[in-house]
């Protein structure tokens, strides 16, 4: 054999170095990349441990046992008008509150009624419109605490307070349960009756207006887009637009609602329809490049063999490339909803931070949103407020992980093998 | 006269000075051929000749490539299909397309046949698609290979019975031609032989056209052939003419190997 050059030396010391720096660069490779997996895992477990440590008990409260005997203490009033809607107010004009505040004293010692949080006859209201019985017998109600009895009960304290809830834990008159309240009520400047439900009804309603509003208009321009639209200077302006507003920051979203729905259209503030439409605006340019990818993907091969046998342009899309290109305009859509739902600037800017103290009962009713109402809680003074906090977020988390799940469930259910 | 006459009385398709451009350029120059009603005709040339873009004229495919410009005449029966009055959707109802991989829809073969039968409203009910989607399926020479699992997915299959059920998805809706583009360069010999077989038997019933970079092919399962070279059509003939007696010098140098 004629070489020109001499033969290559594989075996010299040379090589031997080159191969050995070059497994070194593999082994440095996988060990930064496992340090990589390894750190996102710790910040995550963090995270979780920290919010579920506290927030658990941010799910529970604590009574306070006290008997209250409506047959020493009647509660004058006429048990026919329990059924109206006002028998709210007939019961507190009543004097209900002394009664359950004097109960309190007499079961629990001076100051007793200081022990009892100053919404707990409420909840002796809500047993007396269920059952008037009550009001002709004694009874023992297990009432919601003062929020500092609740924290010392569960943490422990020192000084008076200290040594009256140890009294009290001795005695058997404390006892936990679930923070019922919590999963019923809105806003409240009490953390005993302070509840998620409002907040958590808000979001469900701004959500579903978003995803009613940014699904179809999203998808729509997509195929129009993708399938019909020219290819020309005007298109590219247009997909450089919306490229833009995917990236235009969320606050920015917000003037523009207040400018346009609230000023302009005169739409209601504060409201789940307002925060719905501006969260649509922001979600609506996400779904547009989701489901444009997701259907540049669908093979052309498909679209051919649709044409080749006289499908028109409509059965086309209709027919073959909306099914195949319909799990990643699904996943994108969801993970655009998710990121919407944890959304709180927008919102500031069209009234939702206001403090909300009623369940939204429709979509034009003031309400307010979850990550919205972590926020207003994360501020409050009372400490009551701070397991709150954490029990909200992890409401909101439990929500945002059930989306994402569906998201892979619809994936998989949808996506076709070939 | 013999069918196999080089005069075609009463052809199918008639192209008359066909010019297609992409843009500015020029893919296909002032081509004229007449494609017979009971003849198999096959397109010949080296890659990049235009062939495939003169079939896909054939049917107006290239309606979906925007800068695609068609000039000249294309008769269907006598009828321009370039004309505005002709719908296109028919058009392709009517000249069926077999495409070069095999490309059936995710869904099942049943569903694959009976596709362009339900989007043309040609089958009253369920019983009478059933009838179109067996029809086609042993036309295609599939319906013993699948009969059992109509229910399964199309691509499910192999490549060749891939290819077949595209054939046969093509004439479920009863073309009058069918063009295929290069139907076996994705598929095993055993397979391509299959396909060869199904377009003998399905001569006489559809007039084929069909493109292949397979010389033997073309002499195998045509009875004419076109030669294309850059644009051009450079000879059009009886295969047999063509592969032994072929009058042009760049049709004997290709056919022969020396370039292509």
């Amino acid at each position: 054999m004629n070489r020109d050059t001499a033969p290559t030396d594989w075996k010299g010391t040379a090589m031997q170095k080159r191969i050995a720096s070059r497994y070194a660069a593999e082994r440095r490779f996988k060990l930064f990349g496992l340090g990589a997996v390894l750190l996102s895992g710790a910040f995550l477990a963090f995270l979780l441990f920290v919010m579920v440590g506290n927030g658990l008990r941010g799910f529970t409260y604590t009574n306070v046992e006290v008997p209250i005997d409506f047959k020493a203490m009647p509660l004058t009033i006429d048990a026919s008008r329990l059924g109206d809607t006002d028998a709210d107010q007939v019961i507190a004009n009543a004097g209900l509150a002394d009664i359950v505040a004097f109960a309190a004293d007499e079961a629990l010692g001076t100051d007793g009624s200081k022990l009892l949080s100053e919404n707990a006859w409420k909840e002796v209201r809500t047993a007396i419109k269920a059952d008037p019985e009550l009001l002709t017998a004694k009874t023992v109600f297990h009432l919601p605490a003062a929020s500092e009895v609740d924290i010392a009960a569960k943490e422990g304290a020192k000084g008076a307070l200290g040594a009256k809830v140890e009294a009290l834990e001795k005695n058997g008159k404390l006892s936990t349960g679930i923070h019922w309240s919590f999963f019923r009520n809105a806003d409240a400047t009490d953390p005993a009756v302070a509840g998620i439900w409002g907040a958590l009804k808000g979001s469900v309603l701004t959500i579903f207006i978003a995803f009613l509003i940014a699904f179809p208009t999203g998808v729509l321009a997509a195929l129009y887009l993708e399938e019909y639209a020219p290819k020309n200077r005007w298109t590219d302006l247009i997909e450089v637009s919306i490229n833009n507003l995917a990236a235009v920051p969320s606050i920015i979203f917000g003037l523009l609602a207040l400018a346009v729905f609230i000023n302009w259209f005169g739409l209601c503030q504060a409201s789940a329809l307002v925060g719905g439409l501006t969260l649509a605006l922001m979600t609506m340019p996400v779904i547009v490049i989701a489901a444009r990818n997701a259907i540049k993907a669908v093979p052309p091969s498909i679209r051919d063999a649709a044409l080749g046998v006289g499908a028109s342009p409509v059965q086309v899309v209709f027919h073959h490339v909306l099914p195949l290109a319909l799990p990643g305009i699904l996943t994108g859509t969801i993970i655009g909803m998710a990121r919407a739902l944890g959304e709180t600037a927008p919102l500031l800017l069209i009234g939702m931070r206001a403090f909300i103290g009623d369940v939204p009962n429709g979509i034009c009713a003031p309400s307010t949103v979850l990550p919205m109402q972590i926020f207003l809680w994360s501020d409050e003074v009372d400490r009551g407020f701070v397991e709150k906090t954490s029990a909200a977020i992890i409401v909101l988390l439990i929500v945002l992980l059930s989306m994402n799940a569906l998201a892979i469930y619809l994936r998989n259910k949808f996506e076709k093998r070939w | 006269m013999t069918q196999d006459d080089l005069t075609i009385a009463d052809p199918k398709m008639k192209a008359q000075g066909v010019d297609v451009f992409y843009g500015e350029k020029q893919a296909i120059k002032d081509v004229s051929i007449d494609v017979g009603t009971d003849l198999v005709t096959a397109f010949i040339g080296p890659s990049g000749c235009g062939k495939s873009t003169f079939l896909r004229s054939l049917n107006r495919m290239n309606d979906t490539v925007a800068s695609a410009r068609v000039t000249g005449t294309i008769l269907l029966d006598g009828e321009d299909i370039y004309a505005p009055s002709m719908d296109v959707v028919q058009l392709r109802a009517r000249v069926g397309m077999v495409f070069q991989k095999p490309n059936p829809f995710p869904k099942s073969i049943y569903d694959n046949v009976a596709y362009g039968s339900r989007i043309h409203g040609l089958a009253a009910n369920k019983a009478d698609l059933d009838v179109i989607v067996e029809r086609a399926l042993t036309r295609a020479g599939l319906w013993d290979e699948v009969k059992d699992r109509l229910g399964e997915s199309g691509t499910a299959l192999s490549g060749g019975q891939q290819q077949r059920l595209c054939i046969a998805r093509a004439i479920a809706v009863d073309p009058e031609v069918i063009l295929m583009d290069e139907p076996c360069s994705a598929l095993d010999p055993i397979a391509t032989a299959k396909i060869e077989e199904l377009i003998h038997e399905l001569r006489g019933k559809y007039a084929i056209v069909i493109v292949t970079h397979n010389m033997q092919q073309a002499a195998r399962v045509s009875q004419r052939t076109a030669f294309f070279h850059l644009g051009t059509l450079v000879e059009y003939g009886k295969t047999t003419d063509i592969f032994t007696n072929p009058r042009q010098e760049r049709t004997k140098d290709y056919i022969t190997g020396r370039y292509g």
